[in-house]
């Protein structure tokens, strides 16, 4: 497979995705509640509110969660543990849908929209093979997955440091085990919801495991017949 | 254009391609000589389109051997489609993106350098466009650009699926005129239509096509003189019923109205008998034209044969049904 054609197939689809406003405004909205909105919110109810019930109920849920994460909580009080759980291990995970979900509408969109728009028709018929068409499509749909979840989560990370940073003698997000969920990737991150200690690395590595073998799979499965014109089946 | 010595640069072989139920292509076999035009004559679903898309190898065949430039597209898919150029029958651009960096994706796959954009944009007209955005084009202009597309990496075979559909007569003669052009450069070039007056002048080779099979194949000329033996005459009048005992009059084989009175004659040495008899009943003849041998009419005999050929088979099969 020649790499640097199907960076050519991916550099289209980004440039495609840029000038889509169908595409990136939803993508902004969907980041913004996810990384800004919905943290900005909570972490200021846990940290500005007066009325004491609210930190009290975070710390009966807290409770329920595994010991291998209670252990982990950081503070001297209900108020800065229930800000710290919040911060490190609720709202943060959440945060991972973004690019799956991302990647994923992108994905679908691409290789079926260009048979939709009759576009494929060109790639069809071009030296390209199917693999280098289908991982250039892969690589379109991951980049702004990766994009907006590491710019949304350097937004939030300024968000949590500047709400409930002052509870903990300044900023202190990211937290050590947070940098390789960031530098690594998000199926790592899925395992930490679970336990954010070794569990984690096994979960995650199983699901690149299964990520890898749908993707290689996908390789196979797309055909170069895929792409042509609706109402093939007609003729 | 073309050289009878050249040799053969497309050949089908007993080609099928099924989807589902529908045989889209049947048994077709092909032979187009390299530096020719070919143009695959038919209507809508006589499996043009999927023969291009066999040529390409962007559709694999179920049964048959296709040869395009010496190669295999089910093995040599990659280099055959790499000296192919094709304009789909919607052109396949991308509407958010400019004419030119439609073109320059086009570059970058086939590995050309960005003065190519230019050269290919401004040879069908197009140069002074290339920075709009695509989806702001005209159809003409997105047939323009398809075709700078196709021409920009100079490849072998051209292969045009109704590239003038939805244009102005106008724009139409000029895509027209930039296929004579190329051709004239030694490409192989196959277009698909089903427009007959567009094959007329630029085909060496003319297939017609139904149901998926080359129903006949040769010099629009050749094919004239082997199918079209027997002249048809064209006779209107003010009152046309006065033209009906026309029909059964002797050297008459056959006779249709389209528009006025198509009588398929044995020869034209009957068509003063048929004047002067159609002048006895009363008639005032507004129209007696005996109608040069076109691919107009080639086409259409070959259509009357395919559905006569089809109602015969139809009729055999309760025969067949009841001899078992």
């Amino acid at each position: 497979m020649r790499w640097s054609k199907a960076w050519i197939v991916a550099r289209i689809d980004l440039r495609r995705l840029v000038l889509s406003r169908d595409y990136w405004v939803p993508l902004l909205v969907l980041s913004g509640i996810f990384f800004v909105f919905m943290p900005a919110v909570l972490l200021s109810v846990v940290t500005v509110d007066r009325d004491l019930d609210i930190v009290n109920q975070i710390s009966d849920v807290l409770e329920s969660l595994p010991g291998a994460i209670q252990d982990n909580l950081v503070g001297d009080s209900p108020r800065a543990r229930g800000a710290y759980a919040l911060a490190v291990y609720l709202i943060a995970p959440i945060a991972i849908v973004v690019p799956l979900t991302i990647s994923s509408a992108v994905a679908a969109s691409s290789i079926v929209g260009e048979r939709e728009r009759g576009t494929g028709e060109f790639l069809a018929h071009s030296p390209l093979t199917e693999r280098e068409i289908y991982v250039g499509k892969i690589i379109a749909s991951l980049i702004p997955g990766y994009v907006a979840a590491l710019g949304g989560f350097g937004v939030y990370a300024l968000i949590v440091n500047l709400r409930v940073g002052p509870l903990f003698g300044g900023w202190f997000f990211p937290t050590t085990g947070w940098w390789p969920i960031i530098l690594g990737s998000y199926a790592v991150s899925s395992g930490v919801v679970v336990d954010p200690t070794m569990g984690a690395l096994v979960f995650g590595v199983v699901a690149w495991l299964l990520a890898g073998f749908g993707l290689a799979r996908g390789s196979r499965v797309l055909r170069r017949d895929t792409l042509l014109g609706v109402g093939i089946e007609t003729r | 254009m073309t050289n009878a010595m050249a040799p053969v640069a497309i050949e089908l072989e007993q080609v099928t391609r099924s989807f589902g139920e529908v045989r889209a292509v049947d048994r077709l076999d092909l032979a187009i000589p390299a530096g020719s035009v070919a143009v695959l004559l038919g209507p809508n679903g006589a499996g043009k389109t999927t023969t291009v898309r066999l040529l390409t190898g962007a559709l694999s065949a179920d049964a048959g051997r296709i040869g395009v430039l010496g190669l295999n597209p089910a093995v040599d898919g990659e280099e055959l489609r790499s000296r192919c150029g094709v304009v789909p029958p919607k052109p396949a651009l991308y509407d958010q993106l400019s004419g030119e960096e439609n073109l320059r994706f086009a570059a970058e796959i086939y590995g050309r350098p960005r003065e190519a954009i230019h050269d290919a944009a401004a040879r069908f007209g197009i140069d002074h466009a290339l920075h709009l955005k695509v989806g702001g084009y005209s159809t003409g202009m997105r047939t323009r650009l398809a075709l700078a597309r196709a021409v920009l990496h100079e490849p072998d075979v051209l292969l045009l699926d109704e590239p003038t559909a939805g244009l102005d007569p106008e724009s139409s003669r000029a895509v027209l005129d930039l296929i004579r052009e190329l051709a004239g450069r030694g490409r192989t070039i196959v277009m698909c239509t089903h427009l007959l007056h567009e094959a007329e002048g630029i085909a060496d080779q003319v297939v017609l096509m139904g149901a998926g099979r080359a129903r006949a194949a040769g010099r629009p000329d050749a094919l004239a003189g082997k199918y079209l033996t027997e002249p048809i005459v064209v006779i209107d009048a003010e009152d046309r019923s006065l033209l009906e005992p026309l029909t059964t009059r002797p050297g008459v084989v056959s006779a249709t109205w389209n528009g006025a009175l198509h009588l398929r004659v044995e020869s034209l040495a009957v068509l003063p008998d048929l004047v002067a008899h159609a002048v006895a009943g009363g008639a005032r003849l507004t129209r007696v034209e005996p109608q040069a041998a076109t691919l107009e009419t080639l086409y259409f005999e070959m259509q009357r044969r395919l559905r006569d050929e089809t109602r015969r088979r139809e009729e055999s099969r309760p025969a067949e049904r009841d001899s078992r």
